[in-house]
């Protein structure tokens, strides 16, 4: 070796800053993100105060979503594994719940920490065939799961549980979910407070876990995985566990769902209810668990998108003053409705093309547009 | 004699990181030019900005035609055979479909092609033993042997290779160097050959260039580069 | 053992459905390495057109060629509008716009054809086979298209220009774009292949199975099932695989009485899982090399 190639070779890595580790997430008590947290919080505590009935119930099953949302992006956001087949574990929460509460006397709030941990059992055992998947393998895996999912519920051998095709209907004593402690609320705002705390929990400890020892492997392993074996991190236990603990989370939406609905039947965990969630992480943000929230609103409102649209046309087309020229309003929205899937595929694909890091990518790009605007 | 490939301020880049920093070389017609360079100069840059395997600005004439803003797969269609850093064979298919492969730019004449085939054949007669074998079975001399084969097999005006010496006991890689030689004098192939092995390099070649973190830093005849001193001390070894 | 024999012939005509569906699987695996979960309904979709041409009162032998012919264009064109602008995109990308396209299929068959069932004709006749009691006319039919559609892929890989350079793309892009391949160009024309060869599949499945919009997802996931026993780089492979998950299939709803009929999707969900983790390559499939 000669001089001149040394200090070529020396030329780029002067201008690299000598490395330092990513900083430790501090604690601040005020950070954008946690006033942000707190106003969203304060926002949700509101909800029931200022509305009733439906709205309530419509939010509630919101942040029934937004779990099963933070559960497969612990997933596939944060361990970099993909599932089409999480309405499996929704499945087996909201099983657990239904059996528990109605063959075993349980109280049915002592069910939602249970059926976690049933769905926590199940993801880990399903993670060991999983682990040897890889891309579009587990999603193969986990697709065939979920078009099983429905047949294994009606299943006669287990019927005398899960009641078969008819299912399980909860609370027929008492007609609704009972309120404890003789709180004066009616049962749909209980059950609206009851999923709020157990969200908020889920999602803070979440946020633990991301931030801990093991969220920082997983993260590793999503990353490079080769590099993160190298480094000693054991790559079957910690794809298992983040298995475990987003199947584990989706358990838990799954019972806070059969309380919500009163009602478990195998025919509302499909496939589709499979893809419902993925595209509910999708545009809330792979990888972003604060954006669950916005793909439980993404979940509860994407259904009904076809309605949705026939607002906004009708709307257009009375500004643009042609709305005489459009069908009659019901036999357009009918029309509109029998087309929802057509509309909901495309805004797929659109948010694919132009927003694939979902409303998390968004708003951090126009954070950053704000931030460079005042500097 | 006539530049066949004029390269003119070639820049390139893997995203952020620019590798080319505006180079400027000529290769001959019927001439060997040669890129001498360590490892991570920008050699392989160089041949991949080429063909337009990676974003390059800059300009580049091929046989009097402007090619820097042609796709790959048209670059090819007109007479350039690259040989990639390790030789880039079609692992699970046969030694003779790699070679049928060579001819894909061509017009489909049966014939003809065939015949080539033949030729590479009597050329190689070690490919001809292994010709229904998978490549990826193949050795390693085997397999540059047979890229070699296959890029004759577009009877190409300028082959471009990289690294032909990769990952080759010394004597193969002699053996190697002594056929792209007879190739050149024999077919007037014009080639450019990127290469570690500086000596080899620069016997095969009649040009040089010297390449460090992407810019041209010495250029001149096969010769007179070898005899520079500092080249020697760096490249050479002696 | 009559009994036995009597449920792998049956066996083998219902996987003769499943054997089509795991050709069309392989395909688009050889082409793009990915599992298309909208084929299927893309399938599905082809079926319909050929159920529409020939409701307006064309003969089969034209409405069958003429749809054979759209769902190649239609593939193709999905190919280039859908998928070229995230050729490079990540893995999770490729399967949400896979359900999109199974979620807009879906929808506009419902919404063009509605959601009732519509029965279509077998071109082959109804009625035994040569008075054989365990085989039908369509599934004798459907066993001889699957296997002639097998020969003809065969001899295109291995015999044609186009099928040589397609090889090429599939196992090493890069360097075929050396060779002077569009390698984009094959990606698109075996997305139009596997189109053409899932409309084959749907137009032999729909008169045993009825035609309605949801009537490919259970056979979608039997043709992972027995593409993925065959081996995914093995269009052989598949059609074997295929044959076999149905002989399975009907052995366990014999042998293992309720519980076996019971639960069909499941012996497809354990035989995918066991097959991946177990001998991913498949029976006939080259080992899948990770690429790293």
């Amino acid at each position: 070796m000669t001089q001149t190639v040394h200090t070529n070779a020396q030329a780029p890595s002067a201008s690299v800053p000598p490395y330092q580790p990513a900083p430790a997430p501090q604690a601040k008590l005020l950070s954008l993100g946690n006033i942000v947290s707190l106003l969203v919080l304060a926002l949700l505590i509101a909800i029931p105060i200022f509305s009733e009935g439906f709205f309530v119930f419509q939010m509630t099953q919101m942040l029934v979503y937004a779990t099963a949302v933070l559960g497969l992006n612990l997933l596939t956001g944060i361990n970099g594994q993909f599932s089409l087949g999480h309405s499996a574990f929704y499945a087996i929460g909201a099983y657990t719940c239904a059996i528990l509460v109605e063959l075993g006397g349980v109280n049915y709030m002592l069910t939602i920490p249970i059926a976690g941990v049933v769905a926590f059992v199940f993801g880990f055992l399903f993670a060991f065939p999983a682990l040897r998947l890889e891309g579009i393998y587990l999603a193969l895996a986990t697709f065939a799961l979920a078009v099983a999912t429905p047949q294994l519920l009606k299943l006669n051998a287990i019927s005398d549980w899960t009641g078969g095709v008819q299912g399980i209907v909860m609370f027929q004593e008492t007609f609704d979910v009972p309120v404890p402690f003789g709180l004066p609320m009616d049962p749909g705002t209980w059950t609206f407070y009851l999923t709020l705390f157990v969200f908020a929990v889920v999602y803070v400890l979440a946020l633990a876990l991301v931030r801990s020892r093991t969220g920082r492997a997983m993260m590793a392993i999503r990353d490079n995985p080769i590099a993160a074996r190298s480094m000693g991190i054991s790559l079957p236990y910690y794809k298992a566990t983040a298995f475990g603990v987003s199947a584990l989370v989706t358990g838990i939406a799954g019972a806070l769902n059969a309380i919500v609905i009163k009602f478990v039947a195998p025919d509302s965990f499909t496939f589709i209810f499979a893809v419902l969630i993925l595209v509910g992480m999708v545009i809330g943000g792979v990888g972003w668990l604060q954006g669950c929230l916005i793909g439980g609103l993404a979940m509860l409102y994407f259904p009904n998108i076809a309605e949705v649209f026939d607002d906004i046309v009708l709307w257009v087309a009375n500004i643009g003053g042609f709305a005489d020229a459009l069908p009659s309003g019901n036999e357009m929205q009918q029309q509109f409705i029998r087309l929802s899937g057509v509309i909901y595929g495309v805004i797929l694909v659109l948010i694919i093309y132009l927003a694939p890091s979902g409303a998390g990518g968004l708003l951090r790009a126009i954070a950053g547009r704000i931030k460079r605007l005042l500097s | 004699m006539s530049a066949i490939l004029k390269v003119e301020n070639l820049e390139a880049s893997y995203g952020e990181l620019r590798v080319l920093r505006g180079i400027n070389f000529e290769v001959e017609r019927g001439g060997v030019t040669t890129l001498l360079g360590a490892n991570g100069a920008g050699k392989s840059t160089t041949l991949r900005a080429l063909c337009g395997m990676i974003q390059r600005s800059g300009k580049i004439m091929f046989d009097d035609r402007d090619v820097s803003r042609m796709p790959t797969e048209d670059i090819v269609r007109i007479g350039v055979a690259h040989i990639p850093e390790g030789r880039g064979t079609f692992s699970t298919l046969t030694t003779e479909e790699n070679l049928h492969l060579g001819a894909m730019a061509r017009p489909n004449k049966k014939d003809e092609i065939e015949s080539d085939i033949r030729k590479c054949f009597e050329f190689f007669p070690r490919l001809q033993e292994r010709r229904n074998q998978q490549a990826g079975t193949l050795s390693g001399g085997e397999q540059q042997m047979l890229a070699i084969a296959r890029a004759l097999m577009l009877r190409p005006k300028l082959m471009l290779l990289d690294e032909p010496s990769f990952g080759l006991a010394p004597l193969v890689t002699r053996q190697i160097f002594d056929i792209l030689a007879d190739l050149n004098k024999e077919t007037g192939t014009s080639m450019l050959v990127v290469e570690q092995n500086a000596s080899l390099a620069l016997e095969l070649a009649d040009h040089a260039y010297l390449i460090e973190t992407g810019s041209i830093v010495m250029s001149g005849e096969a010769d007179a580069i070898r005899e520079d001193e500092s080249v020697r001390a760096s490249y050479l070894g002696y | 053992m009559e009994l036995f024999l009597q449920q792998v012939v049956s066996g083998i005509s219902t996987g003769a459905i499943y054997a089509c569906m795991a050709l069309s699987v392989v395909m688009i695996y050889q082409a793009i390495h990915h599992l298309n979960f909208a084929q299927g309904e893309m399938a599905m979709f082809s079926t319909y057109i050929a159920w529409q041409m020939m409701a307006w009162g064309f003969a089969w032998w034209i409405a069958f060629p003429v749809t054979i012919i759209v769902s190649f264009m239609g593939g193709f064109a999905i190919e280039r509008v859908v998928f070229k602008p995230i050729q490079n995109a990540p893995v999770l990308s490729h399967i949400v716009v896979f359900i999109a396209l199974f979620s807009i299929f879906n929808s506009l068959a419902g919404f063009i054809w509605d959601f009732t069932i519509k029965s279509v004709a077998s071109p082959f006749g109804e009625g035994p086979f040569m008075g054989s009691t365990l085989l039908g006319k369509h599934q004798a039919g459907m066993i001889a298209v699957t296997i002639l559609m097998l020969v003809m892929l065969w001899a295109f890989f291995q015999f044609t220009r186009v099928g040589l350079a397609m090889r090429a793309a599939a196992v090493n892009p890069e360097s075929a774009r050396l060779v002077g391949i569009r390698v984009e160009t094959m990606t698109a024309l075996g997305w139009g292949m596997a189109s053409a060869i899932g409309a084959v599949a749907g137009i032999l499945i729909a008169p045993v199975v009825f035609l309605e919009p949801n009537m490919m997802l259970s056979i979608l996931l039997y043709g992972f099932a027995g593409a993925v026993l065959g081996g995914l780089t093995s269009p052989l492979g598949a059609v074997i695989g295929g044959f076999l998950v149905g002989i399975v299939e009907n052995l366990a709803g014999t042998y293992l009485g309720g519980i076996g009929a019971e639960l069909k999707l499941s012996i497809a969900l354990a035989l995918i899982i066991i097959v991946l983790v177990v001998k991913p390559e498949g029976l006939f499939g080259r080992k899948i090399v990770q690429r790293v």
